[in-house]
Parts: C-alpha cells; structure tokens; sequence
C-alpha cells in the first residue's frame, strides 16, 4: 500500500518532507515501521542525526521518527540496537537544543525499558551517566524520561554504586515533589532500585531531606491511600528495602502502621493480580526476619484467608466468560501462587501459632503437595520454601506433614532439582528426619541415604551442610542397621574429606554425625573396631588444628563417647598423646570444654567396667588426680560436679 | 444605645421596643461567646469531629461524645466524663454481662464513623465485648448477641453478629491494648482495629442488613462481663490509634473517581449541550451580556432572550446594585409596565429598600439633593457587581456556589489597569478608615472594574454610551455610600465643614457630637433628610394600604421596622440593625427583582445552573436523611472552586 522511498532521504531538499511523511505513516502501525527498518532507513536517520551540519529542525524530526520505530515490536528494537542506535542518541544528548535532546532521550527511554536491550550499554561510556544527571534540570521531560532510564537499568550492585557515585540520591530527590505525577513516580522507581539490598544507599536515604521533609515521611505520604496504587506501592517497597538494609528500625512507626498495612492491602482482592503479586512478595521481604512484624501481618485483615484466593486463578468462572480473562488470569495464576507460598513461608517462619492458622487453611497442605511438583521451578520453590517453614514446627511435622505425606513429593523434587531448590528441599527433609517425625520412616525406607550422601559431595556448601544434616538427624538414635547404612553409604573417605571441610558448619554437622553414630556401647565398639584407626587421627587433627570452640567441644564429645566404648576405650588409653590432649583440655580457660574433658576422664576411669583399676592408675600417674581435685573447686557447678563424680571413682 | 429623636418619634411608634429587643438579643450574644468554661479537650474533640465529619449537621444528628449515664445496665459504672467503663456486678455468668451505649446514635452523614476503646484491666476474665448496638436492645447483654447488635469479644477474638455464637474472627485482646471500631456506611460493612490495625471485615460475617433503610440507628456500644474490668472509651476526645483519616480519603477518592467516571456512554453531544446551555443560560440571566453573546458564539448555541431585553434588566438591576433604587423603580416601571403593580410584595420590598438607601446617601432622591457633575447625573453605572458573591451571611439559594465570571473574553478596553488600581486604592483606603464596613465593599470596587471592560462596548441603547473614564467616577458614586467614608464627600465638591454644619443646623439628632462618626444620614443634606421623611410616611401609607388590601403581613412589618429603626440610631451604620445598609444585601432584592421581570417574560426565574446546584446540595441531604453514608463524600462544596 504503501511504499517508501528511502532515497527520497538522500535529497537534501526533500528530506525535511520526507521525515515528515515517514513519521505520519508509522505512528501506531507495527508493519510500516518493520518495513522501514527492513528498506535500511535506520542508518540513513542516525547519519542524518549525527550530521552536526544538518539543521537541527532535521535532526529532531530524525530522532521523533526513530522514537516511532522504538515503539514498536521487540524485533524493532533489536535492530535498532544492532544499528547502534544507543551511541548516536547518547551522543545526541550533547547537543544543547533541549527539544532535540528531548527527542533523543524519549526514543532511549523507549528503547531502555525494552526487556530486549541489554542495560550494560547505559554504562559503557562512563561519561553518560554524569551528564544524564546534568540533564535532570533542563525540563520535567528529561526528568521523567531519565529517571524511567535510570529505574530500568538498575539492575546489579554495580549498577547502584554508579548512579549512587555520580549524585543519583541529590539529583533525584528533589524530583519526589515535582508537580509532574509522571516524575514524581519514576524518580520513586529509581529509589526502590537503588536502595534494594544496598545498605549504602538505604543509609543515605533516611537522611536525605526534601523541601524539609525527611525522605520515609515523603515516602509516607505516597502510601497514603487515595494515591494511586501504583504510587503507594513503590513507596512501600523503597521503605521495605530501606528497612531490610538496617536503615529503618522494624519496629518504626513507618514500618508497622504505614508500610506493613499498606502492603497487605495491596494482597487484597481489589487489586490487580500483578499488584498483588508484587504486594505479597515485597511483604514477604519485609517481615521475613521480625518475628513481630510476622505476628502483626498474620492479624492484619486476615491476611492468611485472603492470600488463599489466590490459588484460585483461573477462576472457574474466567474460563466460560471470556477467553482474555482466561488467558490474563493463566498468566498470572503461577506468579500468584509462588507469591502466596512465599508469603506463607515469611509468615510462618517463626511463630507457632501462625504456623497452625496457615495449616489450617483451606486445603493448604494439599496446595503446597501440589506446589511441589508444579511445572514452574519458581512455585516449586516457594512451595518447598513454605513447606520448610512449616516443617520448623513440631506438631505440623507430627500431624499434617505425615497426613499428607509431603514426603513423597519431596523426594520427588529432590531428584534432578536445580540447586537453589535443592537447598530448600534438602532442608525440609533434614526437619522432616527429626526423630520424633513420623515420616522418618518411610523417608529411609525410600532410598533417601544415596540421595544424600550424594549431597555432602556437592559443590555448594549449603547443599554439603543438608546432606550431612539430614544424616545426622538419621542417625540420631537409629538402629545399628540404619547407622551402618550410613557409614558404607557415606564411605570412610568422603567421612573424613567432610571432617576437613572449609566450612564450619559442614564440619560442624559432621561430628554432630560422628556422635551420633558413637551412641550406645555396642555401637561404638562395632564401629570403632572398623574405623577406630581413621576416627582417632581425625579427632586428633581436629584437636591440633585451628578451630572454634564449638568445633573442639564437639570433638572432646565424641571423644567421650568413644570413651564410653568397652573396646573402643582403649584406643583411647593407649594413646598417650591424646591423653595428655585431654589432659591440657580439662585445664583450658573455656570451661565447656573443660567440662566435655572432665566427661572422658570420667567415662574412663568409671568404676562398674573392666580394666576400670588399670585405667585409674595409669591416670593417676598421669597426674589426672590433681586436675580433677582442683575441678572440685571450679566456680561452674557442672564442672564441679562432674569433677566430683570423677573423683568419687577412686574413692569407691 | 441612643433613643429616637422626638423629631422623627411621630413616624416610628414601637421603635423603643425594637431598641430593647436588640439590646437582649446582644446580651443573649454576648453570654454565649464569652464563656470561659471551654475547656481544651472539648475543643479538641470539636475540632476532631468537625474535620472528620464535616457532612454532619449536629444540630439535628448529634455525634456520640460520651457513654449514656441513661443507657447502661446497673451493673455498669460511669466516671471521667463518662468516658471510662467499669464493671461493678457479681460477673458469674453470661447473665451478669452488662452494656452502656453511647449518648447518641451514629449519623448516616458521618459516611465513615470510627471510634476507640482502650482496655484498662481485663480484670477477672476479659470477657470484653466492643461494637455496635441499636436502641432498645437489652443492656443485660454483651453486644453482638441480640439483634441490631454486633461486638468483638475479648476473650476469644471472636466477633458475634446478632447472634449467641460469634465467629473466629481476629486476635484476643486484653489490658493495655487499644480496640477501634469502624462502621462504614457506605458499602455497610464494619470491622474492627487492634493497636491501629485493620484486622479486616469478613464480609460474609460482619455485613449489615443489606438495605440500611431498615437498619436502626446503632449506638457505639461496650459490654463488660467480670469484675474488675475497665474500659476508656475516644471518640475523638484523643488522636486514634488507627489511621482512619486515611482510611476516609481512600473512601472520598472512591467516590469521588465513580462520579467523576460516571458513565455517559452515546450522550456525550447530550451531557455537552446540556452544560454549554447552563453556562449560557447562566450568563443570561445575571446579564453578562457580551459574555454571553460570545460564548454563544464559540459554542454556536442560541439565546433565547433578545440583547435589549438582557440589556435592560441588566441595567435595572446595576441601578439597585448601586443603591439607586427608585430609579430602578422608575425603570421598571416604563420597561415593563404593570409589573410592580400585580406584584405589590416587591413593590414594597423595593420601597423599604429605596428608605434605606436615602438613609444611606445613595438613592437618587436624596442624592439629587448633593450638588453632582450633570453628566453623571443622567449617565448609568459602568456596570456594578451583577453577580451573586459568596456571601457567608447570605446562605440563600441564588448564592451558593455561584462565581463571578468577571472574564471579559477579550474586549479588553486599555484602561483596564489604570483603572483597576485606582478602584483598589480607594476601597482599601475606605477599609483601612472604617473597619466595620463590610468587606465585601471591597470586592464590589474591584469587580467593578473588570466587569466595566465587557459591557461597555458598542452597546446600542442610549444610557449605556457613556464612556469609560464616566463610568470610573460612577462606581465611586456607587460603592461610596460606604467605602468612601473617609473622605466624607460624596464626589469631591463638598467640603468637609460643609457638611458638619449642614448636620448640625437641620438634623441636629447627635450625630453632630459624634465628631468620629463618618457617615452621615442622607449624605448629610437636611434637604434630603426632609425627602427622606417624607418618603418614609409614603411607605408607612403604602404599608397600611397594602395591609387594607391584603391583610396583616408579618414579612412586610418586620422589614418596616427594621428599615425604620434605622434612623434611632446615631450611627446607623454601627448599629444592631445596620447590617441593612451593607451594599451587599442589595442583592436579594436585586435578584428577586430580575427574577420577577425574568418571569413576566416567561423566562425561568432562576437560571438552571443554580436550580441544579440547589437539587444537588438537597439531594446530598436527602441522601443523609435515608441513610446513604456516600452522600458524606460527595458534597456539593467539594466540586466547586
């Protein structure tokens, strides 16, 4: 229909007339505009735009027709962007005619908030940024369109150390109460990422003021609720981060009367589905580490029965009425979902009683049964997330996990599962063992001691500290078969690859596992007499080497244990070294591990045993005797007592 | 207070006994504003209540402010202010629960009502129940179990609506905590707050009678079940806890966006004609007759009135406006003969207004009196304020809401601002120099100004053709029976002695003494003074003719006097009844004078732009009266600017 002659654009005197015919015809319709781009005119406009000889008249009406391609398909923009485009505008933005500079920055916004765009080439050029914020005071157009550039391209910690290096927080604030509502609510985006996670920022933010008027009470008033939603929500999320970052008490008067129930009514039905997306997973945020907040949400216009509506989409009815509705609500039903668990996991994260109202929640446990074997990993995840949170209570893991048997899916999930579910999942299952869970049983008998050994040699250390976690809790009061399981499972290499792991905790869990094995006598000497060798010399590398005091309490543990054996104590007694270990422990200044070698001694020199005389006299020689005598007298009644008991030995 | 002069004593009988009434009705005033006992927190709580509940007239739907000695079970006892809550019975069963009510009901205009208990002791058991209940239901019960009656209890978090059993609704509550409870009136839900925060309506649980209509008044309420239980109730008297002032602008800008988004669909030419019609019709009316004519032609509409017409009672009513009002009589009477005679009452209204303006110095009977340049004589104001004004002593129909559209659509003569300056040099002088002038004198100067750049032109008929630096020294005419006191001339040919001898030689009723006095009777022509007399026996004749013929007239009889006490005064314009010769009560009579000619012409005597304000603002009310809370977030105040 019709056709452009691009050539037309290479004819000084008709280009003006040109630009003009092209811009009529492509505003508001995709395929001229594709057309345009397919016939080469891209590269045509930028020369035309770069040409400082060209009038400036041209070169706007270049960058206005340029703005229409941007507003096309995604195709659109990534030609743009393979034309770049991005440098020429940029370099436009030097000229000194605002209404060219305008154009230019209205076809980068366009261009900028594109998910196709890559934000990096915002930053290349270091000077852009410095002179964007220099721009910010020629009109309430570069206004609005740099700070919609600034809000879409801050995506990285890196990102936010840039804007906030070059004045981004001065610049900006000031634009919070500008008389253009368009402004006024991009410069409150450009907050809201800039302050996410970043205690910089957020620090700086409570002390900023505005026409006099400290930055959260300026956020406070845009929670208000006749402000448009969109307003109110974005100024809960920059006081949610602010808050999260250590800026704001959690206990603030913004924080519990304003943001928190501001943002629970943004779960309410009334509002749009991504609202409430967005409401509940900055909520989530919010209250996730505060018990308090977590216990005033639960109240706060019932929240728990409200977030159950959104498992409800599509709704039965959306599906007969119209196909749009239909379609819109299958969009969101997923976000939906995993923002109800994550909220339900934040919630429920510490608080018992919470933890009951959300389980007894219409069909809540069968949801998150559900949740978990959902195709989408981000409801998988929340609902593993919300899972592990209410796996923290006793009684659920009593009652409505074993109902439910949320086990089954669990094991599901933990096969093949990305890692950061992986986490999540191994996690629950670590609660999930506990001894008094009933689903205990059937976890071991599914195979889940592969599964988890398998963790413990993962690369990621969360995963390393859930699979011996999960192992320990297994072998904590097991049968002699399950803990034998364990150890050939485990192998004694991978055993010992875990007692010299960079990470405490990995380390931690693994002695926890060692003690746990190392309980009840005949244990003990069964696996001693196979591994007593490999025990003992990691028990002394730990002893020897550089660790916490909780590291070597636990070892001292197990060594007691070990001393508990009727076989396995003479690994001990014939091992001077360690003995003289022992003996420089039961002096050390801390007094748990005073207290956990007292513990050895005793269980060696205890009387009912045989060889009990030997053992006595050979530590009395030892000058045990003296160390324990003085015990007697130690100021921490445990120790004393324990000491005394010891002493008592000797005396029977 | 002065008493009548013997020399007009014949003309006034009953005169003494109006003086008395006056110096009552001051004392009665005086009384009441000068009550020391006002104490802070009632002023706060006024405050609070007038900001939250502005829809609310108190007068006839007063706003809870304490609990009811007289509405409460014996079990109940009342102290500090009523404001606080104790239990005082044996508290062994359900059937020791005892409940007081508020003094008074919650108003329908309140849209949103909210108010706060805080739980001084739980005492025994906590078994607390606070909420709602309607009169009538037995105060031998905790709310929420009767019908007409909702509470949320303590004890269990339950909330019970009209009924034995409640419903898990919300968290327990006991000592030290704060618990509101909000009733919206227009959706008809309620629900409760704990600490200042919203614990949510369960709408299936809590919602009210869905036709409010035959939902009964509901008292603030609160039972109490246990010894040692106390409660303190805020209904205002303190800040709340929960932010409901938030909470009612989510309300106001709800209702607010559902009119604005009010749905038009096809009637869009419809909606746009009927508006440019009110608009139009509106300038008619008032007589802005170039405004009109132009904005008729911008919006290519009709007028129905011709230009002369308008014309003509655009200049009768500039003629009362400017305190002229026998020549607006006269006027009248030749522009439309027969008028004034079929409608006496107006007649007469206009007389007594005429008297009162010879009082004053304006009417051109007594003015002729005043040696005056001849060409002002026989020349028209420019044009005088011919709009209503937001008066706050006059809250009649006409008036409310009604701007002056003094916009001259672009006939903008060049001495505009030369002559604008000088009218606001001369008012804020007359301000500064008499105080108790009406500041509306003020605005009339300044209006005149601006309204004088858009009538003038090109205007046909004979007495509008005077020129613009005429019609300045006109309005100062016009405006001075007030504001130009300080000058105490009426138009710069009189001196000032001049006039102090002519008061002191005819009238000599004391306002000679007055040496500060600045007004004087008449303008201070004994001449005038005589014309004016002689008119006021005219009007007592036309009075008791008009009584002959139509019998006794309360109206009439009253505005006799009021016109006639006038002159008892030494200083008529600072005096009980001298309200009457503020230049701006001129304009109820100007605008029932318009209004008639409007109907003799068979024309609406009130432009539809106000018969619309005035069904509007009825039907906010009216909306009140049934019961409908939105009407507290649509006012019609609230839509104009």
């Amino acid at each position: 229909k019709c056709l452009f002659h691009t050539e037309g654009l290479f004819k000084p005197e008709k280009k003006k007339k040109k630009n003009f015919d092209m811009k009529n015809a492509v505003i508001g319709n995709n395929r001229q505009k594709a057309n345009l781009i397919v016939l080469g005119a891209v590269p045509r406009l930028l020369y035309l735009l770069q040409q400082s000889s060209s009038s400036l008249e041209l070169r706007t009406e270049c960058a206005v027709v340029l703005g229409s391609l941007s507003m096309g398909t995604e195709n659109n923009i990534k030609s743009l962007v393979d034309c770049h485009i991005i440098p020429a505008l940029l370099q436009g933005l030097l000229c000194s005619d605002l209404i060219f500079i305008e154009a230019c920055l209205r076809c980068l916004r366009t261009i900028f908030i594109s998910p196709v765009t890559p934000v990096q080439l915002l930053y290349t050029d270091p000077t852009v940024i410095p002179h964007l914020m220099s721009l910010l005071s020629r009109s309430q157009h570069t206004q609005e369109y740099i700070t919609q550039i600034f809000a879409h391209c801050c995506k990285t910690p890196e990102h936010q150390t840039v804007l906030f290096n070059h004045g981004a927080i001065q610049n900006i604030a000031p634009l919070l109460i500008s008389p253009s509502y368009k402004v006024r609510m991009q410069a409150l985006k450009c907050f809201s990422v800039l302050a996410y996670e970043n205690a910089q920022v957020s620090m700086t933010l409570v002390n900023v003021l505005v026409d006099g008027e400290q930055l959260s009470q300026v956020f406070v008033r845009m929670m208000q609720r006749d402000k448009p939603i969109e307003m109110q929500l974005t100024a809960a999320k920059c006081l949610t981060y602010m808050c999260r970052a250590g800026a704001i008490r959690t206990d603030d008067n913004c924080i519990v009367l304003k943001t928190l129930p501001c943002l629970v009514r943004m779960c309410s039905k009334e509002r749009l589905l991504e609202e409430r997306v967005e409401g509940a997973e900055t909520l989530a945020y919010l209250m996730e580490p505060d018990i308090e907040l977590q216990r005033i949400a639960s109240v706060t216009d019932h929240l728990v029965s409200m977030l159950a509506d959104y498992f409800k989409y599509p709704s039965s009815v959306s599906a007969i009425t119209d196909i749009k509705r239909l379609d819109h609500d299958l969009k969101h039903a997923h976000e939906l979902r995993q923002a109800a668990f994550k909220l339900y996991a934040s919630l429920g994260s510490n608080d018992e009683d919470i933890r009951k109202k959300i389980t007894e929640t219409e069909n809540m446990m069968d949801r998150i049964v559900s949740g978990l074997s959902e195709s989408s990993i981000k409801v998988r995840l929340a609902a593993v997330r919300c899972l592990h949170s209410l796996s923290r209570s006793v009684q659920q893991l009593r009652t409505s996990f074993h109902d439910h048997a949320v086990w089954k899916p669990l094991m599901k999930l933990l096969q093949n599962a990305p890692d950061e579910v992986l986490v999540m999942a191994s996690s629950t299952l670590c609660n999930l063992l506990l001894e008094f869970s009933p689903s205990k049983e059937p976890i071991l008998e599914s195979g889940v001691i592969e599964l988890l050994c398998s963790l413990t040699q993962s690369d990621s250390p969360a995963l390393r500290v859930n699979g011996i976690w999960a192992l320990m809790n297994m072998a904590f009061q097991a049968d002699q078969k399950v803990k034998v399981e364990i150890v050939q499972a485990l192998g004694t290499e991978q055993l010992f690859r875990l007692l010299s792991d960079p990470d405490t905790n990995v380390l931690m869990k693994t002695l926890g596992l060692l003690r746990n094995l190392l309980s009840t006598r005949p244990h003990i000497d069964q696996i001693m007499s196979s591994h007593g060798k490999q025990i003992m010399q990691a028990v002394t590398l730990i002893l020897e080497g550089e660790h916490s005091i909780e590291v070597k309490e636990q070892t001292l543990c197990i060594l007691a244990n070990i001393a508990d054996g009727n076989t396995a104590k003479e690994l001990i007694m014939t091992n001077d070294d360690m003995l003289q270990k022992i003996k420089y422990y039961m002096g050390h200044s801390n007094v748990k591990l005073q207290l956990a070698a007292t513990f050895c001694i005793s269980n060696l020199i205890w009387n009912e045993e045989d060889g009990s005389q030997e053992r006595q006299d050979k530590l009395r020689e030892m000058g045990f005797v003296d160390i324990l005598h003085k015990l007697t007298q130690a100021s921490d009644p445990n120790l004393c007592d324990r000491a005394k008991t010891a002493m008592q030995q000797y005396l029977a | 207070l002065q008493y009548p002069h013997a020399t007009v004593e014949p003309l006034l009988s009953g005169i003494s006994l109006r003086c008395s009434d006056w110096y009552n009705r001051l004392g009665a005033g005086s009384l009441l504003t000068g009550d020391p006992a006002f104490n802070y927190q009632e002023h706060e709580l006024n405050e609070r209540l007038k900001r939250l509940y502005p829809a609310v007239n108190e007068e006839e739907t007063p706003l809870p402010r304490s609990w009811s000695p007289k509405d409460k079970y014996s079990y109940i006892g009342l102290s500090q202010n009523n404001l606080r809550v104790h239990y005082k019975g044996h508290g062994k069963n359900h059937k020791d629960a005892a409940s007081v009510r508020a003094t008074h009901p919650i108003p329908a205009a309140c849209g949103i009502y909210y108010f706060e208990v805080k739980i001084v002791s739980k005492g025994r058991d906590g078994y607390m129940g606070i909420g709602l209940s309607a009169q009538g239901d037995n105060m031998n019960r905790l709310p929420g179990w009767d019908k007409h009656s909702y509470g949320y209890h303590g004890d269990d978090g339950h909330s019970f609506c009209s009924s034995g059993t409640g419903q898990p609704y919300g968290p327990t509550f006991t000592t030290g905590d704060v618990i509101g409870c909000c009733v919206n009136l227009i959706n008809n839900t309620c629900f409760y707050t704990k600490n200042g925060h919203s614990l949510g309506n369960k709408l299936s649980a809590l919602s009210f009678c869905p036709c409010l209509s035959f939902q009964p008044n509901l008292y603030p309420t609160v039972g109490l079940q246990t010894p040692g239980e106390i409660v303190d109730a805020n209904f205002g008297q303190q800040p709340f806890v929960f932010d409901i002032e938030d909470y009612m602008s989510e309300w106001r800008a709800k209702i607010h966006s559902m009119i604005a988004r009010f749905p038009i669909g096809e009637r869009l030419g419809d909606w746009q004609a009927v508006l440019q019609n009110m608009v139009s019709s509106y300038l008619v009316h008032h007589g802005y007759c170039a405004t009109a004519m132009t904005f008729a032609r911008a919006t290519e509409t009709m007028i129905q009135e011709d230009q002369t017409s308008i014309k003509n009672r655009q200049r009768i009513q500039k003629l009362v406006l400017a305190g002229r009002v026998g020549e607006a009589i006269d006027a009248t009477q030749q522009l439309y003969p027969g008028l004034l005679e079929h409608d006496p009452n107006l007649l007469f209204m206009l007389k007594c207004r005429q008297f009162v303006e010879m009082v004053n110095g304006t009417d051109s009977e007594v003015r002729c009196f005043s040696a005056r340049s001849p060409k002002s004589q026989d020349s028209y104001p420019g044009s005088p304020n011919l709009s209503p004004r937001h008066g706050a002593t006059n809250a009649h129909l006409h008036n409310t809401g009604a701007d002056s559209p003094t916009c001259s659509n672009g006939v903008t003569p060049t001495n505009k601002n030369k002559s604008h300056n000088k009218y606001t040099g001369v008012s804020s002088a007359s301000a500064s120099s008499s105080p108790s002038s009406s500041p509306s004198s003020v605005n009339y100067s300044e209006s005149n100004s601006t309204d004088s750049t858009k009538s003038q032109p090109h205007s046909a008929t004979s007495n509008q053709e005077t020129s613009d630096s005429e019609m300045e020294i006109e309005a100062e005419h016009y405006s001075n029976g007030v504001t130009e006191s300080s000058t105490r001339i009426m138009n710069g040919t009189y001196k000032h002695q001049e006039i102090l001898q002519a008061d002191d030689n005819s009238v000599g009723n004391g306002v000679a003494d007055d040496s500060c006095s600045s007004r004087q009777l008449c303008g201070g022509n004994q001449a005038a003074t005589e014309r004016m007399i002689q008119f006021g026996r005219e009007l007592q004749a036309l009075s008791e003719q008009l009584c002959r013929q139509y019998g006794k007239n309360a109206t009439h009889k009253k505005m006799l006097q009021d016109a006639f006490s006038l002159l008892a005064y030494s200083d008529p314009w600072n005096c009980p009844v001298g309200q009457q010769l503020d230049p701006m009560q001129r304009e109820a009579i100007c605008s029932a004078l318009n209004s008639a000619i409007l109907e003799s012409q068979n024309l609406p005597k009130q432009p539809p732009l106000m018969l619309a304000l005035g069904q509007a603002t009825e039907c906010v009310q009216l909306m009140a009266k049934v019961r409908s809370g939105s009407c507290s977030f649509a006012r019609v105040d609230n839509f104009l600017h």
